[in-house]
């Protein structure tokens, strides 16, 4: 049945988990970089999840969430054979893979996981991957073995220190970058402090690097204007002029000011489901 | 008639209304639709004309005369088939259309200030009057034939062209499925139009009976990126529509315009209609608060989404507007409506920039004085800045509602459709077709963001034309 969760898997307990879905169509025309907006309940509302990964052969996509307000929380307790009401997708400008050489794929926290599709897409495309991949501690690094299937290499960075190197992702990214000079591109994903560092980053290296936002969306198919960021001092729409971007040009602390719009009432939603579970 | 009875102005009958005071807090719908006796006395003051005019100022060619004679007449359920021979969505159109500008504004009684309400009446019939079944409602007889399966025809978007479109193909037998990005059908009737003009309800009973018909509507597919059109000729439709309208709102590159508390008209409102925000924390859409609003636009857009403002507790709600009164776009009976309920209008003012407090959040919108110029390619007198006059307005909410553009979604995943330099979709006049055989476009997607009605005759315009190539033998005319 379309929409069914035929699978789920939980990456961090009561944090992130993955969940199969059976969406043939979506499979199909999905490409790294595509996200979907899914509601779950007739009273509920329109998110944006990134696809992780997609089997047109099964007709599945990969979406993996982290529970951070009332629809992540709400879509935690959905199991496997539940279905969700409303799936969109795939939606959004797919990520421009060319066969180049080099690429870096930054991930951070749960941003790994969409990194992944990207990163796929380039080793797909006959790419070396470098992987980057940071989080607060070891046990909370998302998709490193599949990572590890497709790059060259996989480099680490934990706050704690349980695993690579002790620190930031921006400090593994600027340590390659300073020793190797064949990368031809890098794309980022992560929260927002995350990837505006990175394009502090690799400013002087002059690299091309892109990042993929997530902006606040209703529709995700342009109608609105709610996910807009200003990228050279223009108005774009990061559902269906991106989500990605050029990280050099990208107005980060708009963008964050933006996710914080209606932060009071997220409390409110969240406060309310917490009370009634 | 008698003929020695002297030419006096009889007054249009009013439209029974919610008070003023009592809907500017609640969603319910405003107008509340004439009562019998108010239908047929209206409907007699019509002269019956040889030439009738109002026939032809109507985009779908609504026989006004005859129908309104038939009310006249108390014939209501021969009114309504007269009325949906040409016109699939009349409790829609009753409501929305500027009839002002169309029926109403070619009636001969206008110069008189008082033309037959022709709106009023339509409504009053569909309301009341809708046939037994789908079927009837289409072609005026109790069944309608099955869809032959091997005659699929598909279009996208589920907005007014594609909802005619889909009645009238179905009617003939002809197996259509509607593709919808949005979860829930009716395009701009849902997430545009709020509920105190449109109830939902009217869109839904619409919905309901195409439903019937064997329409199958396929919410959640975006045209283009979830199904493109190869891949439906491959699956065996011998035709695509493309009705996805206009949505993609315009803003202005004005200095603060992205500061938290600048809203298109369009998130506004499919906020509040379309996610039922106005429900929250019971549905999970928040709605932007604000208690000084202003809305820049001069159209129908712009008045709803300052209603809805008001309606959401807002104290002072301010329709900016860079013309005057006289050139406002708005259907009359709307902006008396938003006056009314007290809305106030700040004309020949357009906003130069948005400023915010130390969290970004709007604080402040400065506005240039205009006036009016020499006319433009639109005849109306253009909006000249006046050097140096400016002046602010405190105000935590802005809705920007100066028009929308072609999305850009499904015609940049199909490289083979030919665009004009707006963007928009080039599409035969009198077929529908667009520069790729088989595929046919309508609606504010082609002509721009335009009116309910007008999208429905393009709808209408490429169900003929497909019919005729589908099915030739079940062409009527």
């Amino acid at each position: 049945m379309i929409n069914k969760i035929l699978k789920k898997r939980i990456l961090i307990p009561d944090k992130v988990s993955e969940l199969t879905v059976y969406a043939p169509h979506i499979a199909k025309n999905a490409r790294p970089g595509n996200f979907v907006v899914l509601r779950l309940t007739p009273t509920g509302e329109r998110i944006p999840l990134t696809i992780a990964d997609r089997d047109p052969e099964q007709g599945t996509i990969l979406i993996v969430y982290l529970v951070l307000g009332k629809s992540t929380a709400l879509l935690d307790t959905f199991a496997e054979g539940d279905t969700i009401l409303d799936l969109c997708g795939p939606l959004g400008k797919p990520t421009h893979i060319t066969r180049s050489g080099k690429v870096l794929c930054v991930g951070g926290g749960t941003g790994i996981a969409a990194m992944h599709h990207i990163a796929k897409g380039n080793y797909e495309a006959g790419n070396q991957v470098i992987s980057v991949i940071g989080a607060r501690s070891q046990d909370l690094l998302l998709f490193k073995p599949e990572l590890e299937k497709i790059s060259a290499q996989v480099l680490v960075a934990t706050d704690d220190g349980s695993l690579g190197h002790k620190g930031f992702v921006t400090e593994v990214l600027k340590k390659y970058l300073e020793d190797n000079n064949d990368v031809h591109e890098v794309v980022a994903v992560g929260p927002v402090p995350m990837m505006k560092a990175v394009a502090g980053v690799t400013a002087p290296f002059d690299v091309r690097t892109i990042v993929s936002l997530n902006s606040i969306m209703v529709d995700g198919v342009g109608m609105c204007g709610a996910c807009r960021v200003s990228v050279k001092g223009e108005t774009f729409f990061a559902c269906v002029d991106g989500p990605e971007f050029e990280a050099a040009h990208v107005d980060f602390d708009e963008l964050m000011m933006r996710l914080n719009a209606f932060k009071s009432q997220e409390k409110q939603s969240m406060a309310l489901f917490e009370k009634r579970q | 008639m008698t003929k020695k009875r002297k030419r006096k102005i009889v007054p249009r009958v009013g439209m029974p209304m919610r008070d003023a005071v009592e809907r500017g807090k609640i969603f319910s719908e405003v107008a509340l639709g004439y009562e019998r006796e108010h239908a047929v006395k209206e409907a007699k003051r019509c002269l019956q004309c040889k030439k009738d005019t109002c026939r032809k100022g109507c985009p779908v060619e609504v026989d006004c005369k005859k129908f309104i004679n038939l009310v006249a007449q108390e014939q209501f359920e021969e009114a309504f088939r007269i009325i949906k021979d040409t016109n699939s969505l009349p409790a829609i159109c009753g409501r929305v259309c500027p009839q002002e500008n169309q029926c109403e504004g070619s009636c001969k009684l206008r110069p008189t200030g008082q033309p037959i309400a022709i709106g009023r009446l339509e409504r009053y019939v569909a309301d009341n009057f809708y046939a037994r079944n789908s079927c009837e409602e289409e072609t005026g007889f109790m069944e309608c034939m099955l869809p032959d399966e091997s005659l699929k025809v598909a279009a996208f978007g589920a907005g007014p062209s594609s909802l005619t479109l889909a009645g009238y193909l179905a009617a003939r037998g002809i197996k259509v499925t509607v593709f919808e990005a949005l979860h829930e059908p009716g395009g701009v009737l849902v997430y545009g139009i709020p509920e105190f003009r449109l109830p939902k309800s009217v869109v839904k009973r619409e919905v309901e009976s195409l439903k019937h018909l064997g329409v199958d509507f396929r919410c959640n597919f975006v045209g283009g990126m979830s199904v493109t059109i190869d891949e439906l000729f491959s699956e065996g439709y011998k035709a695509v529509f493309i009705g996805v309208g206009a949505g993609l709102p315009r803003f202005m590159k004005l200095p603060g315009e992205n500061l938290v508390g600048v809203y298109s008209a369009n998130e506004y409102l499919t906020r509040v209609n379309l996610m039922h925000g106005y429900k929250f924390p019971e549905y999970d859409t928040p709605v932007p608060e604000g208690k000084r609003v202003i809305v820049v636009g001069g159209g129908n857009v712009a008045m709803d989404a300052a209603r809805t403002a008001y309606r959401l507790g807002a104290s002072k709600v301010t329709v900016v507007y860079r013309r005057t009164k006289g050139e406002m776009p708005v259907r009359r009976e709307e902006l008396e409506h938003a006056l009314e309920e007290g809305i106030d209008l700040e004309i020949l003012a357009s906003p130069l920039s948005f400023s915010g407090d130390e969290h970004k959040n709007l604080n402040k919108v400065v506005l240039q004085r205009m006036e009016l110029g020499e006319p433009d390619a639109s005849g109306r007198r253009r909006p000249v800045p006046i050097e140096g006059d400016t002046f602010e307005m405190e105000t935590d909410l802005a809705i920007i509602a100066v028009g929308t553009g072609a999305n850009k979604v499904l015609t940049q995943t199909t490289p083979d459709l030919k665009l004009n330099k707006w963007g928009n979709i080039e599409a035969d006049s009198l077929t529908g077709e667009t520069s790729i055989a088989n595929v046919f476009a309508g609606g504010d997607i082609v002509t721009g963001a335009a009116t309910v009605v007008e999208a429905m005759g393009a709808g209408r315009i490429a169900a003929k034309e497909i019919l005729r190539r589908l099915k030739p033998e079940a062409v009527q005319e």
